[in-house]
């Protein structure tokens, strides 16, 4: 039975009668060889009852939590067969720390239970938390409304320091990466509808083109996933981060009410700002048009203009500021709905940011279409 | 002499249906420096919580005085909540905002005092937990034991009849402890202000305690309370004998 020592662990199994002694030598150690299993559960399953297990340790050189993991995981197969178990021939250190590991018993209801549904389940569980959402999110809009009439009765209060850094921050702050978006958006748009419309020899009506789908369309509906993915996702964090630092119960502990001190503020400014962010967008976007349309298919610049002017009314540009103040509003409450229902740990931030993200881009393609419809259907 | 301010009658504590406390019945008296003990994690916090009207009880009552917490309008209980000042177990400082700030947003919201006025008061409460000159400095600017007196000074910016401190003294060096221990007898003394303390502190709680509840997260319910010298003195329980000395008289007798 003695081997050359070699780094790593070796155990080996001897059962007389009743007695089963472990053998335990080597380095039992996070960073040693690990040995195969010698079918040691197997064994233990088969002894009688009337069984002691105990261990010698004599050539043992060395050992952590490895070795700890191990007797733990065999003193727990020996338990639940109600064998009896003698640590005495474990080092002492050993020995202090099992103490240690079984003095609290594991309190059976702390763990979690996971369970991994089925697919009528979990398509159920998708329908329950889709109504969740609608519910909470309804709840959330009547408590901003009421937060909002507040205001107009003068009870509502907030800092108008924060409000103000909240319209800078979603206002002028956001205007380069607007800029950006919105001109590349605009020179797809005229790409895309030049490149259809000059098999016709039509090339003159790309100004239409970009016009009305800047305008109309895609001027709000770019701002408005911008504005979810940098306000919104910024909303979610600083309210989710309060909850966690116990802010939101200090305020609430103060009587201030939480929706007036930190969502009131925080969608006024991205209301006021949307429109805005939007009609520069949509300038933004057309000038990319007319980049193209100048640089590429040869249009000058006073025929763009003139044409722009024949296609695009006042109407489309109010219904582009329209849609974008709706998304503006859905931005903002989700943003602030997820912070206010963060958990009390940094990980729930995270999770609150990206669902802030997803819910109001969600909010933003379902709104977008249904108002589309409706604008379809009323001529507008 | 001894008029109850706060009573808990028979109160359950719950998240979901996991039930951390429950048939909870105590009064803290007037003038009380009432200390709320057991071993980590047995909802010494969410007691507390539910005092302060955060959380609403699965059972049972919270009476100020002769309203019930949980009985009356949202817009009461919000007035009954202004009554009480609290330290938060992180301090819970608003971070965007400077300590004058902090300080000052519950004096400018509920009393009719100019900027100026607010200003004195504000390094006033400063100077008391020995923060003066820190008015313009904001919470991630200074240490956690100084954010913790920061914490201390907001609460009583409204001199609250009721001040509640979660493990006020958590994360203090001794001396500061022991200063801040000084202080909170001084705010009963001097305000006649009523306090709840959630510590484990021993020499905390038997410094400044005339009054207590001793939560045991085993039988999940509270096993004993009283004066905290008097318990010492006279609990036959071994689970409070255990905690009160240290351990040194351990529940299986070594
Ligand atoms: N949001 C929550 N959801 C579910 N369970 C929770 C939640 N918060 C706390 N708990 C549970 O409630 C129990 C009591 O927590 P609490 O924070 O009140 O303990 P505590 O006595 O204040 O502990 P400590 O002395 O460590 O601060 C813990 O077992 C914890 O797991
Ligand atoms: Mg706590």
């Amino acid at each position: 039975m003695t081997q050359e020592p070699e780094p790593g662990r070796q155990l080996s199994i001897n059962l007389r009668d009743d007695a089963l002694i472990l053998s335990l030598s080597g380095h039992w150690t996070l960073s040693s060889a690990k040995p195969e299993d010698q079918g040691l559960s197997g064994v233990i399953e088969q002894l009688p009852t009337s069984a002691a297990v105990s261990f010698k340790t004599e050539n043992l050189e060395d050992w952590d939590s490895v070795l700890l993991t191990f007797l733990t995981r065999t003193i727990d197969a020996c338990s639940k067969r109600g064998l009896s178990v003698h640590l005495d021939g474990l080092p002492a250190g050993v020995q202090g720390l099992l103490k240690l590991a079984y003095a609290v018993p594991a309190r059976s209801d702390a763990h979690h239970e996971e369970t991994v549904p089925g697919f009528l389940e979990s398509v159920g569980l998708r329908a329950l938390a889709v109504w969740r959402l609608t519910a909470s999110l309804l709840g959330f809009i009547g408590e901003a409304t009421q937060s909002v009439l507040r205001l107009f009765g003068g009870r509502a209060r907030f800092r108008s320091v924060d409000f103000w850094q909240f319209v800078e921050e979603c206002g002028a702050r956001a205007l380069p990466i607007v800029t950006l978006i919105s001109l590349l958006v605009g020179m797809i748009l005229a790409f895309v509808g030049a490149h259809q419309l000059s098999m016709f020899g039509a090339e003159i009506y790309i100004a239409g083109a970009v016009g009305i789908g800047m305008v109309r369309e895609m001027g709000a509906m770019m701002t408005g996933i911008i504005m979810a993915g940098r306000t919104g996702a910024a909303y979610a964090a600083q309210i989710g981060t309060m909850q966690v630092n116990e802010e939101v119960d200090a305020l609430r502990t103060m009587g201030i009410d939480p929706v007036d001190f930190l969502v009131l503020p925080r969608v006024l400014a991205l209301v006021l700002m949307m429109p805005v962010l939007c009609i520069y967008a949509d300038v933004m976007g057309i000038l990319g048009g007319a980049l193209v349309g100048i640089s590429t298919y040869g249009i000058s610049s006073s025929e763009f203009m003139g044409e722009l002017r024949k296609f695009v009314h006042f109407n489309d540009i109010a219904v582009g500021i329209f849609k974008c103040s709706v998304f503006g509003v859905l931005v903002a409450l989700a943003g602030c709905l997820r912070g206010m229902e963060c958990g009390r740990s940094s990980a729930a931030v995270g999770l609150a940011t990206t669902s802030a993200v997803v819910t109001a881009i969600t909010l933003i393609v379902a709104s977008d279409a249904v108002m589309t419809i409706i604008t379809t259907l009323l001529n507008i | 002499m001894a008029e109850p301010h706060i009573r808990v009658a028979g109160l359950t504590l719950a998240y979901g249906s996991f039930i951390i406390q429950r048939d909870l019945n105590f009064t803290v008296n007037r003038g009380d420096v009432f200390i709320i003990m057991g071993g980590s994690g047995c909802g010494k916090s969410t007691l507390l919580r539910h005092m302060i009207g955060l959380q609403k009880p699965a059972a049972g009552h919270v009476y100020f005085g002769e309203q019930g917490l949980w009985d009356v309008s949202d817009g009461e209980r919000a007035r009954l909540m202004r009554r009480c000042g609290v330290l938060y177990q992180s301090g819970a400082l608003w971070s965007s905002m400077t300590l004058a700030e902090n300080i000052a947003l519950p004096l400018a919201e509920y009393t009719r005092l100019n900027p100026a006025e607010i200003r004195e008061l504000v390094s006033l409460k400063l100077a008391l937990v020995g923060l003066a000159g820190f008015e313009d400095y904001y919470p991630a600017e200074i240490s956690g034991g100084m954010q913790k007196r920061a914490g201390l000074a907001r609460a009583m910016a409204l001199d609250p009849e009721i001040l509640f401190f979660d493990e006020p003294s958590a994360g203090l060096d001794p001396i500061s402890a022991k200063l801040l221990d000084d202080l909170i007898l001084s705010l009963r003394d001097s305000l006649g202000s009523t306090i709840v303390v959630v510590t484990h502190e021993l020499a905390s709680i038997f410094a400044i305690g005339n009054n207590s509840v001793f939560l045991d997260p085993e039988s999940r319910t509270m096993i004993a309370s009283g004066d905290p010298r008097k318990l010492l003195a006279e609990s036959g329980d071994p689970r409070v004998q255990a905690f009160l000395t240290r351990g040194i008289a351990h529940p299986d007798g070594h």
